[in-house]
């Protein structure tokens, strides 16, 4: 089946099988590798891109569903002249990562968080992650990463709140 | 995993989709969201050898104030149901268990007529509509609708009462805006489907209590109910809360600790239930 995608501006037409998955679409025949395939079950989110404005988990669309869309990949994000997305800087300034495969996925969430909750507390910011794994269990820099986003400086600081450890609760 | 090989179509309206159905028979599955579906047929689990695209019939994602109820499109996506005000305000219930379902991710592609129409008894939704004795209506071939009570559309384990040429089209929910409610879903990992769950809306004249993974389909507490309705207090009536149920033994937990679960989580239902009149 024939089908076009407009993928970070440029629009693409390829011929697919209906079973192809947006994600190897992506990084298959389009060649932009930095979205990356974690469980492939819908749960880890590294492969999330934004489809139409929305972020959503690319092992788990078909190709031909976004046939006529627009996708945001995380070689999308950064300005032409190289410039990083806000949520980039955020995540390089609070090392938001540790092997880094979880990261474009957790960039992409996290932007897609931002767009439907523009000043999250730091409880939101975790739920809103809830759909991206990291296994290094790098959350806390990321977390930090993402409020920093938020408060519109990518280098400020924020402060989390400790962990209670004889209940396991936070925020 | 990619899925194995399929025909695809893609239904152009919703009386297409009918007839594509009617064309294919059981070969084919309708294709929403795709949240339920395609992870099963990555794992083979299902492998139908039609899929026919819904997925572009925009007119069937919306949610409208019809009266007493509230008139939602199948089509409508879990995000959509979470941030709607209508809902917010008259289905406070229904709008927040949306917000548990699976993670952002899925609530932006997964819609709430595939996750009926799925009928699966682990997932939050069709727990929900049962508590709140909601309807929902199918189209089939012509054009003809006909509406379904939510307690009698959840047939059997990933069965639904929707016919072969049928497509659910609309979900017809109950304003409840005053009532108390509360949804309980205890699960062990984020994202996850709920151990068990509860959802509840309890008030005067009215109560109802929906039960995920209690069985084969979702369940009524209807013990737990008429005990209400008999004088008895929350925590002796949410003592029966798993009779009449049938939960599963599987790795998260065996029957004893989910009729336990059940019990606990019906009680916790009502109480907050009860202190906690009005919408979201």
């Amino acid at each position: 089946m024939n089908i076009t995608i407009t993928v970070n501006g440029t629009t693409h037409s390829a011929e697919v099988e209906p079973r192809t998955l947006l994600v190897h679409f992506i990084r298959e025949h389009l060649r932009l590798t930095g979205t990356n395939i974690g469980c492939d079950t819908t749960s880890c989110g590294a492969c999330t891109v934004h489809l139409d404005g929305r972020a959503v988990k690319s092992c788990t669309v078909l190709a031909v569903q976004a046939d006529g869309s627009e996708v945001t990949t995380i070689e999308g994000l950064a300005a032409a002249d190289g410039t990083l997305h806000p949520m980039q800087e955020a995540f390089r300034q609070h090392h938001g990562l540790q092997c880094g495969y979880c990261t474009p996925g957790m960039v992409m969430a996290a932007v897609g968080l931002l767009e439907q909750n523009p000043n999250p507390t730091e409880r939101e910011v975790r739920e809103g992650l809830e759909g991206n794994l990291c296994r290094c269990t790098g959350y806390h820099n990321i977390v930090k990463a993402v409020l920093a986003a938020a408060s519109g400086d990518p280098g400020s600081e924020p402060v989390l709140t400790p962990v209670d450890l004889t209940t396991g609760g936070g925020a | 995993m990619i899925p194995a090989a399929f025909e695809y179509e893609r239904a152009d309206s919703v009386e297409g989709a009918v007839a594509l159905l009617a064309e294919h028979g059981d070969e084919a599955k309708l294709l929403a969201g795709g949240h339920s579906l395609l992870p099963m047929m990555k794992l083979r689990l299902a492998v139908p050898s039609v899929l026919v695209d819904i997925g572009r019939l925009s007119d069937l994602a919306y949610v409208r104030d019809a009266g007493d109820h509230v008139a939602i499109g199948a089509l409508t996506r879990h995000h959509d149901v979470e941030t709607d005000e209508l809902l917010r305000a008259e289905v406070p219930l229904l709008a927040h268990a949306a917000s548990q379902v699976g993670d952002p991710q899925v609530r932006n592609r997964g819609t709430i007529g595939g996750s009926l129409a799925h009928s699966d008894p682990a997932a939050d939704l069709p727990a929900v509509l049962l508590a709140l004795d909601a309807s929902l209506v199918a189209t089939g071939p012509g054009g003809a609708t006909r509406e379904i009570a939510a307690a009698d559309f959840f047939t059997g384990y990933f069965e639904s009462a929707l016919s072969e040429t049928e497509l659910l089209t609309e979900i017809r929910v109950p304003k409840v805006a005053g009532l108390g409610w509360s949804f309980q879903k205890f699960n062990r990992r984020a994202q996850d489907w709920a151990i068990v769950g509860v959802a509840a809306v309890h008030g005067p004249g009215r109560t109802g209590i929906g039960l995920v993974n209690m069985g084969s389909t979702p369940l009524r507490a209807s013990a737990t109910e008429a005990a209400l309705a008999a004088g008895a207090s929350l925590a002796d009536a949410a003592a029966v809360a798993d009779e009449g149920t049938d939960p599963s033994a599987d790795l998260n937990a065996s029957e004893e600790y989910r009729r336990h679960l059940a019990r606990v989580l019906v009680r916790r239902a009502l109480e907050e239930a009860s202190g906690r009149p009005g919408s979201a």
